[in-house]
């Protein structure tokens, strides 16, 4: 696109031990086209990485600063901001999102720096939601209001920054991602915490139209953005508006418009104390909704596998699924000198390592896969035929465990032998 | 409601993948068109929030009984209304809950060999008030952002419908019927030439009378938060439902002959002359035809 593009091969993730930091690195790990993966954070990450290296720091330009020039990095990809207030305190927030984006593009500032290319994650939220929004916004338009909640204006000034930068540093790429509602099985929003309730709470006479985008389709939106060369703001939502009233029948639940019209926010104030917190940038969204154009992005060579209603069918499947995978998950703990170990000590045979076991660890497919032969075979009696040659089907795509297919097998022929039999 | 509403974003692909290129921005870059999200045949709601059934029922009850029994609607020239392809309706706009807009809708579904939907822009308002909120884009109501009006011209090559006279019209008063308000700032000529769509102007008579006007409160209309609270022979002393009360005058719908919106050259919205006065001559060609078909007209509820 540009005259000379930024060959991505050295990548500095900032907020590795966010989820999306985690996901991006697993994601670059399976690119070889990328030497090397460097990840920072002031946490220990939360999910296994096999060959990105962690240095345990905060956003300290100064330190980040040594850390490229050191390693050459040639892209930063920022995906710490926080998009979502039920995260942290509004200081916190805003300490992050404003102070930690500054100090990262200091960092990456000036001729002399290695950097070429800086990727930040933004959200949807710098439209904001207004009565007088377009139905579909698009890059260059700006909001019509200011902003008003907390959130809104940290996404706000943190894009400013990057916007500064890029006007400084006119030979480097400054790609600004403004992503949708993130859903998936796998993340955690104050989205998916309502809909996980068993009625689906809305605002009384309101019927908004809802974007959402697949979690798999963030990371490889980010992706995308490492390996192309994206120029400026691109919107990254997934295609299709639903109705507000739409995603909860799909997700099979009751909706329940509990909250009044007028004085929305003081009534909302109670419900936060029993423990549904419907953080404040969501509650302009849940009356006016907010749709996004994202052409532009779809024009630079990046397909969305899931559109919203795709994107809204796979939570669904999740939420009815949780009861059964939720005990085979067990939490990653990070265990810095194993780590350690395993990426510098002579005596690991890393060629083997790779070739014997190179699981792929997609998220997608925690749930299921992650459950031990002996688990399934225990769970089989209880599912109806139908999914039984469904499961065997997948499995003998997938991971072929002999003692499952046997048992499936076996099951099925016993139904087949008797016939009426449920 | 005869055509899944679903369905259009598909057929504007076909039309333009099957069509040669039409402008200049075809031929240099893809085509935006081309990348518009492709339907999901299980949904029955657009992304602008239409639902087919939620339309489908007012149009088989409430629209139904209007537009055949109570208004008696007779249509003129529906052939000027293009065949494929965007087109920007214009049309005169009265009555106190105008009923104009779902007529128009109806005529070009019930009297159009194609049965194009129409999209009708609304006031902003409706997106914010409760229950209006929900209903509104449900039945086919856009937010008259100018946004909205190019994406639906440009890209989805759909018919939209506005009235430039916009609140000025329907705040006035039964005195002042047929006499057709300043046409905004122009906006709508410019949303036109952006999208080199046609302007199809259409005249209306009976709408006035359906629901005349004789007041408005400001006291009342600050206390309900709605855009205007007029008094009409039914509201508000019956309710609500008063606003339904129409009055059985005979409609007619005289759609006049497009005009084009692309042959000013480029870039002609930048003119801000030329706008005006393709703003003006749209207005003048409804008012002249109003007061024509006022002429002809032998009684108010015959017709």
């Amino acid at each position: 696109m540009s005259a000379a593009p930024v060959e991505s091969r050295r990548v500095l993730i900032t907020g590795l031990s966010t989820y999306w930091g985690g996901r991006l690195a697993q994601e670059l790990e399976k690119d070889r086209r990328i030497e090397a993966i460097i990840g920072v954070d002031s946490r220990d990450p939360r999910c296994e990485l096999e060959r990105t290296e962690f240095v345990r720091i905060g956003t300290q330009h100064a330190l980040i600063r040594r850390i490229i020039d050191a390693a050459e990095v040639d892209t930063v990809v920022d995906t710490r901001l926080v998009v979502d207030s039920i995260w942290t305190s509004a200081r916190a927030a805003h300490e992050n999102n404003v102070i930690g984006t500054m100090n990262i593009v200091t960092a990456c500032d000036g001729r002399e720096s290695p950097v070429r290319k800086l990727v930040l994650k933004s959200s949807a939220h710098w439209y904001g939601c207004e009565r007088d929004d377009p139905a579909f916004f698009t890059e260059e338009m700006s909001r019509p209001h200011p902003p008003e909640t907390p959130i809104e204006r940290d996404i706000v000034e943190a894009e400013s920054t990057a916007r500064d930068f890029a006007e400084r540093n006119r030979d480097k790429t400054v790609s600004v991602l403004r992503f949708a509602n993130a859903l998936g099985p796998d993340v955690t929003t104050s989205h998916t915490r309502l809909f996980s309730l068993p009625a689906v709470p809305g605002i009384l006479g309101f019927d908004p139209r809802y974007q959402f985008v697949h979690e798999d389709d963030i990371v490889g939106a980010l992706h995308h953005a490492v390996r192309e060369d994206l120029h400026g703001i691109y919107n990254a939502t997934a295609d299709g508006v639903l109705a507000f009233s739409e995603v909860v029948g799909l997700l099979g639940k009751p909706l329940l418009p509990i909250l009044p019209p007028w004085g929305t926010g003081t009534a909302a104030r109670p419900l936060n104390r029993l423990g549904l917190r419907i953080p404040v940038e969501m509650l302009n969204q849940m009356r006016y909704g907010r749709g996004m154009d994202n052409r532009k992005l779809k024009a630079s060579g990046f397909g969305f596998r899931h559109t919203t209603r795709e994107a809204v069918q796979a939570f669904a499947e999740h939420l009815r699924l949780r009861p059964l995978t939720e005990s085979a998950r067990e939490p990653y703990r990070y265990e810095r000198e194993v780590e350690e170990f395993l990426r510098w000590s002579p005596s690991v045979r890393r060629g083997a390592a790779a070739a014997g076991q190179a699981p792929d660890r997609s998220v997608s497919s925690h749930g299921y896969e992650a459950l031990e032969a002996r688990e399934l075979v225990v769970l089989l009696p209880s599912l109806p035929v139908d999914d039984l040659a469904a499961l065997r089907h997948h499995e003998a795509q997938g991971a072929r465990r002999v003692e499952v297919l046997e048992e499936i097998d076996r099951l099925l022929a016993n139904t087949e032998a008797r016939p009426g039999a449920t | 409601m005869g055509e899944p509403t679903t369905t259009h974003a598909g057929d504007d692909v076909e039309q333009v993948l099957g069509a040669p290129p039409a402008g200049e921005l075809a031929r240099r870059e893809p085509d935006p068109r081309d990348l518009l999200p492709g339907l999901e045949p299980d949904r029955q709601v657009t992304d602008w929030g239409r639902s087919e059934r939620v339309e489908g029922f007012f149009d088989r009850t409430l629209v139904e009984f209007f537009y055949r029994y109570w208004f008696r609607v007779e249509v003129e020239g529906i052939e000027n209304v293009p065949d494929e392809g965007g087109a920007l309706l214009v049309c005169n706009h009265a009555g106190a809950l105008p009923p104009d807009g779902p007529m128009i809708q109806r005529a070009i579904r019930e009297e159009h060999p194609r049965r194009r939907p129409v999209h009708l822009t609304v006031e902003h308002f409706f997106k914010g008030y409760p229950g209006l909120a929900m209903l509104v884009p449900k039945v086919g109501g856009v937010p008259a952002h100018p946004a909205n009006v190019h994406r639906l011209l440009s890209d989805e090559r759909e018919l939209v419908l506005v009235f430039p006279e916009g609140r000025k019209a329907t705040e006035k008063l039964y005195n002042a019927r047929y006499r057709v308000r300043r046409f905004g700032r122009g906006g709508f000529v410019e949303s036109a030439m952006r999208a080199r769509a046609p302007i199809v102007p259409i005249a209306v008579v009976g709408a006035e009378e359906a629901m005349p006007a004789f007041a408005q409160l400001g006291v009342l209309r600050r206390l309900t938060g709605l855009i205007y609270f007029p008094v009409t022979p039914t509201f508000p002393h019956l309710g609500p439902l008063g606003m339904l009360g129409y009055l059985p005058a005979k409609f007619r719908i005289r759609f006049l002959p497009p005009v084009a919106t692309d042959g000013f050259g480029e870039r002609p919205w930048r003119d801000r002359g030329l706008v005006q006065d393709v703003a003006a001559e749209v207005r003048a060609t409804i008012q002249e035809h109003l007061f024509d078909m006022l002429g002809k007209r032998r009684s108010v509820w015959l017709g």
